[in-house]
């Protein structure tokens, strides 16, 4: 796949190095990857694995215990804010926004990085506005207040906001979490075409394994702050794996139509919920 | 975003309109009324003898100038606040700064020298610095580091804690407890204008630190980790937020001593008519807590002449029904 993107013609490369990462005590411990660009990576495991707590380091969130996040090569965190922010982007899980921002206010604020005291509001600024707010598909709700949306529609604005930042690197958060299947499935195919249609590299955190499994190029499973296996989803995507890494009992198949994946949980065994 | 900047700039302009008259109203009325002519020509042709000219020049005009720097700097303090800790009732009463700069000033004048009114402004501010800096440690110190919730937790027990230690003083000595009313309601009664210079290069720092700061604000307004998504350094913008509203809220009190409920009260009304993006919010508390504290020195002169209420205690009887009024027509 070409690199060319309307930003920079320059592949990006975000890697970690012996990453422990943790509060009081680790949760991640000793995390090597290396994200590959223009494609899907999306982080699966139980709950308390690590994972929202790797995707918060690599988002600069949290700090790294020991070890490093590398962006290009430099560690991110010694990096200035506002430059980091104009090639990797966050959308955490469960953003509230203040109340009375219209959405178009809100998927505005996706520009501060791109601005400062003396260069306010401009017309790339107003591009990039117009232009998020096509790609998420909200340019109708623009005037509308947050407050006033569907979980699914008010999601959709969170990733506009974000899209307006313009960066190569987008983390997601579990964005689909609450939402009706329907609407994860909408999510997940407008994120799909901005790895696959527009070059972005996205980092996504996501509980919904058949989900996981059908939108993934890069799968990375991780149990007990570790990485446990890591690959394409036909590489990773078994029942050995399943079972190692959520303690879970199932079936693995493949949808003849699609190819993808799908893990059918088994209903009778005792299947045990890895803490 | 066009479309809401052409009402928000016009909004600018009807809000100086309201300044204006406001501070033409505050000059003309008080126990005299003074007609509009005489008073225009106070500022072009100020005449010595003229007692009516006096009166405007020597006397309301600091008073007014004071109130439109004060009103305008407690708006502001409380909009960052609120916008940081994302706590709707956040104002500088909150971190305490306001009994703890009574509190400075009280025991000030009784241990140290009852004498020199002088320091008191100065003693007033450091209170309140000091306050700020107990309460922010606290909050610091709990786990989870600075969140609303530990703020405004330790925050309200220092404030109790203080107001306790301000009432245990009110009954073993009386006496000093009732020249020293103006710090502890809050008035503009005692306005000077030498004060006024001494604190003017700080209000204009904190005002213009506001108005830069104003658009991380709003980033911050949607959670931290939104906020460094976008590129903030949150420890360091957080400091130099508090530092702002220390500065404001200092000068503020040195001015005219603790005046409550105007930080709290402006920044909502505000928001319920321009929205939720600081970079508009900052420059309209900055209009309207100048407006709001003229119009309320006004009534304090004016409604039982002649004498007067302390102007802390109409701030409050008009703030508490209008944030009534408020969280009525807000519900969510």
């Amino acid at each position: 796949m070409s690199l060319t993107n309307q930003q920079t013609a320059l592949p990006i490369s975000l890697t970690t190095h012996d990453l422990v990462v943790g509060y009081s005590m680790p949760v991640v411990k000793g995390v090597d990857l290396t994200i590959q660009p223009g494609k899907i990576s999306i982080l699966i495991g139980s709950n308390g694995c690590g994972k929202s707590t790797l995707l918060k380091c690599l988002a600069r969130v949290l700090p790294p215990i020991s070890g490093q996040v590398l962006l290009n090569g430099k560690a991110i965190h010694q990096q200035p804010a506002k430059k980091v922010a104009k090639m990797m982007a966050l959308l955490p899980q469960g953003p509230i926004a203040p109340e009375g921002l219209s959405v178009k206010e809100l998927v505005s604020q996706g520009r501060y990085p791109h601005q400062s005291f003396l260069k306010q509001w401009s017309k790339e600024d107003e591009q990039a506005v117009e232009q998020a707010m096509q790609q998420a598909n909200v340019e109708m709700l623009a005037d509308r207040s947050i407050a006033d949306l569907s979980g699914g529609q008010r999601q959709r604005c969170w990733i506009a906001m974000v899209l307006a930042q313009q960066t190569d690197i987008i983390l997601l958060d579990e964005p689909t979490t609450y939402l009706d299947l329907k609407v994860q499935v909408d999510l997940l195919n407008l994120l799909s075409d901005l790895a696959h249609q527009h070059q972005r590299t996205l980092v996504i955190v996501l509980h919904e394994l058949n989900l996981a499994a059908t939108y993934a190029d890069h799968l990375i499973m991780m149990k007990e702050g570790k990485v446990y296996a890591q690959g394409t989803p036909d590489q990773v995507f078994n029942a050995d794996n399943l079972q190692a890494v959520f303690g879970l009992t199932a079936k693995v198949m493949k949808d003849p139509d699609s190819d993808a994946l799908l893990c059918i949980p088994m209903t009778q065994q005792s299947s045990q919920v890895a803490s | 975003m066009t479309r809401s900047k052409w009402l928000s700039w016009s909004g600018i302009l009807i809000m100086l309109g309201l300044l204006l008259f406001a501070f033409i109203w505050h000059l003309s009325i008080g126990t005299k009324i003074i007609p509009i002519d005489e008073l225009i020509q106070s500022f072009y042709a100020y005449n010595q003898d003229n007692f009516n000219h006096l009166i405007i020049q020597e006397l309301r005009l600091p008073r007014a100038l004071i109130a439109i720097c004060v009103g305008a700097c407690l708006a502001v303090s409380g909009a960052l606040m609120q916008g940081v800790t994302r706590n709707p009732l956040a104002d500088p009463g909150l971190l305490g700064m306001l009994t703890g700069a009574a509190l400075g000033v009280v025991y000030w004048s009784t241990f140290v020298s009852s004498a020199s009114l002088v320091w008191l402004p100065l003693v007033a501010a450091i209170g309140a610095l000091i306050s700020a800096i107990i309460v922010w440690s606290i909050a610091s110190r709990v786990t989870g580091g600075i969140t609303p919730l530990s703020l405004i937790l330790s925050g309200s027990a220092f404030t109790a804690f203080t107001g306790a230690l301000l009432a245990i003083h009110h009954l073993l000595d009386q006496h000093t407890f009732e020249e020293m009313r103006t710090w502890l309601v809050g008035s503009l009664l005692a306005s000077n204008l030498a004060t006024l210079y001494w604190c003017l290069p700080w209000i204009i720092i904190g005002l213009v630190a506001a108005i830069m700061l104003a658009p991380s604000v709003t980033a911050l307004s949607m959670g931290e980790e939104v906020a460094t998504g976008l590129g903030i350094n949150i420890p360091r913008r957080k400091w130099q937020l508090l530092t702002c509203v220390v500065i404001l809220t200092s000068v503020s009190v040195a001015l005219a001593g603790p005046l409550g409920f105007i930080g709290l009260v402006i920044p909502h009304v505000v928001r319920f008519w321009v929205g939720a993006d600081y970079r508009w919010i900052i420059p309209y508390c900055i209009l309207l807590g100048a407006v709001y504290l003229l119009f309320v020195d006004t009534l304090a002169r004016w409604l039982i002449q002649p004498h007067e209420i302390a102007t802390g205690l109409i701030t409050i009887l008009i703030g508490a029904p209008l944030f009534i009024w408020l969280v009525k027509v807000r519900v969510r």
